[in-house]
């Protein structure tokens, strides 16, 4: 199965990735791989397989609705590349 | 050039999210108390959305959901699971949303709604949860360039969303359904489902179509409705606009529209930004849950009375009219301060029924005409269930009259002061005395000759005219029977 250009294009989009024409075949050519490679994965008979949603076997795995401590707002903003008192600075959201 | 007028009906339906009243937040220990703290204090790596955390599930959302969905008669499935759903938006710092695509906690229940005198049943198809993403802020710098704020706080809170099917026909039924649902809501305690602080957020799904088909012409999603009105108004506004546009032969686009408010229109959200393309697969950090039935009986067991149980309750043990029944029962704090007052047990010789229905008159009547006027919830008034019936047993034994009631009840809804010592310090209470109202009768029958002498050309109304002057001049204190009497005997003397 071979990923079309407009296919690599709409995908880089929904990332938000800007990429330039020689990443774009590159990428296609990448990608297309890994989904032939699914394809292998399709020869085995799997009718007799429920299907699931995870690959272990545990279930309810739940936490009691107690408050736990956070972390300080200083730390939280290391990762901040700008900030505005303790709050994050981004670029203009378009609404 | 007159055609054939096709006639349009309204296909509406709403998916309405609203936060969870739990302590902590979704899937990390911190707190989901957001709005009451500084920015960007209740976050921690998982909330953040940093690589290579482990959400873990709230015990008390998922059973919040399950309440929710027993009260809207869904089906709390056995089996239920989480999915990411992908998109960026700088709220949400993980590039995906933890939610639920195809296997939701309750599915098909529905709503029983009342609009323009007409009884509805109204399907839901689903209620499922999620997680709130990070709060932005927009903003204009001194160089005029906009930029954008971001506090975290909200991130990871609770959220569930309750899709209904689209059965609604009008937006006076939108409106109902969002009412109904709004009060079932604070009724059993899941959410505080505050429309103006976000925490009941309502979208709208409308399309028109020709009456009598099925067919589904361009559905219309409606956007950033704040209030119950802003739905109502919203929609009035959007089926009117796709009428005229399939009247004027024009196509109508599937699309996002907001809510102008300030316009009172519908703008189009037309972006690429919102390309609907979430790419659902399970989330593989979240193991599925098992809903057993001991664990729906549990949930079901700590399940409040809702809204409409607790209307036919009031009609059945207090014999409340229906009128009354349904706006006590509209909000649950309402519901609960009437309880409050019938359980003092005052006044003590009126029978059940009776002191029902007066406790009834007065929230409905003074009580909540001073809420409204002071903006203030029913449980933040200093007037408690005890002083209220402490007034009206006061009235009820001729302490004071009802029309001196009224004002002993705007001192004590200001001053939080009990009944008996506002009667006490502003000399409210009643006069009985004989002799001091055959002075006051005499004084008004002496001061109004117009009034006696209409009521002596055969005008009785006259005589009423009078006694409203006396009990003008007593202050509402002059006991009103008595009053009547004197009146009536001084206007037969002469």
């Amino acid at each position: 199965m071979k990923l079309s250009r407009e296919e690599v294009i709409h995908i880089a989009a929904l990332a938000r990735l800007g990429i330039t024409d020689a990443e774009i075949e590159k990428a296609r050519e990448q990608l297309s791989n890994i989904l032939e490679n699914f394809e292998v994965l399709k020869e085995i008979d799997t009718s007799n397989v429920p299907p699931t949603a995870q690959s272990i076997s545990l279930v309810n795995v739940l936490r009691d609705d107690v408050p736990q401590a956070s972390l300080p707002a200083e730390d939280i903003l290391l990762n901040a590349p700008d900030r505005e008192g303790d709050l994050f600075k981004l670029r203009a959201v378009l609404e | 050039m007159t055609t054939t007028t096709i006639a349009y009906e309204t296909v509406i339906g709403l998916e309405v999210h609203a936060q969870l009243s739990t302590r902590s937040k979704m899937f990390c220990g911190c707190s989901a108390d957001y709005a009451s703290t500084a920015p960007n204090t209740h976050v921690c790596p998982v909330c953040l959305g940093m690589p290579g955390v482990l959400p873990v599930i709230n015990n008390r959302a998922v059973e919040l959901v399950m309440m929710t969905s027993l009260a809207l008669n869904c089906a709390v499935s056995s089996y239920s699971k989480f999915d990411r759903k992908n998109y960026c938006y700088p709220d949400l710092m993980k590039g995906y949303q933890i939610s639920q695509f195809d296997a939701p906690i309750g599915l098909k229940g529905w709503l029983d709604i009342e609009a323009d005198g007409e009884k509805k049943r109204a399907g839901i198809t689903r209620v499922h949860l999620e997680e709130d993403v990070a709060k932005l802020i927009h903003r204009v710098g001194f160089d005029g360039k906009a930029y954008s704020l971001m506090d975290v706080n909200r991130s990871g809170v609770p959220l569930m969303e309750i899709v209904g099917e689209p059965d609604l026909r009008s937006p006076e039924e939108a409106r109902q359904y969002l009412m109904k649902l709004h009060t079932i809501l604070q009724y059993i305690g899941v959410s505080t489902a505050n429309m103006e602080e976000g925490s009941f957020r309502c979208d709208a799904n409308i399309s028109i179509r020709p009456v009598g088909t099925t067919q589904l012409l361009a559905k219309v999603e409606v956007k950033n409705m704040n209030s119950f009105r802003a739905v109502f108004r919203a929609l009035e506004y959007e089926a009117k606009r796709q009428g005229d546009a399939l009247a004027n032969g024009e196509r109508l686009a599937q699309e996002t529209r907001g809510w102008v408010e300030a316009e009172g229109k519908t703008v189009s959200q037309r972006s690429k930004e919102f390309a609907h393309d979430y790419r659902y697969f399970p989330e593989p950090d979240l193991p599925p849950l098992n809903i057993s039935r001991e664990w729906v009986e549990k949930v079901r067991a700590e399940l409040a009375e809702l809204p409409d149980a607790r209307r036919d309750r009031f009609m059945n043990e207090y014999s409340l009219p229906l009128y009354d029944a349904n706006l006590l029962t509209a909000t649950k704090t309402m519901a609960e301060y009437f309880e409050a007052c019938v359980k003092t047990g005052q006044p003590a010789n009126l029978s059940l029924t009776v002191r029902a229905k007066q406790i009834s008159n007065w929230l409905l009547g003074e009580f909540s005409r001073l809420t409204n006027a002071n903006l203030i919830e029913v449980n933040q008034a200093k007037i408690t269930p005890v002083m209220l019936c402490e007034l009206i047993d006061l009235t009820q034994k001729g302490t004071i009259t009802g029309a001196a009631a009224k004002q002993v009840f705007e001192t004590m809804f200001s001053t939080g002061k009990p009944a008996g010592s506002i009667v006490a310090e502003a000399g409210l209470s009643q006069i009985s005395s004989a002799s001091e109202l055959e002075n006051m009768a005499a004084k008004i029958i002496a001061e109004n000759p117009q009034a006696v002498a209409d009521y002596r050309a055969g005008k009785e109304t006259a005589a009423k005219f009078l006694v409203g002057q006396m009990m003008r001049l007593s202050k509402g204190r002059a006991n009103p029977q008595i009053a009547t009497e004197l009146i009536k005997k001084k206007l037969e003397e002469k």
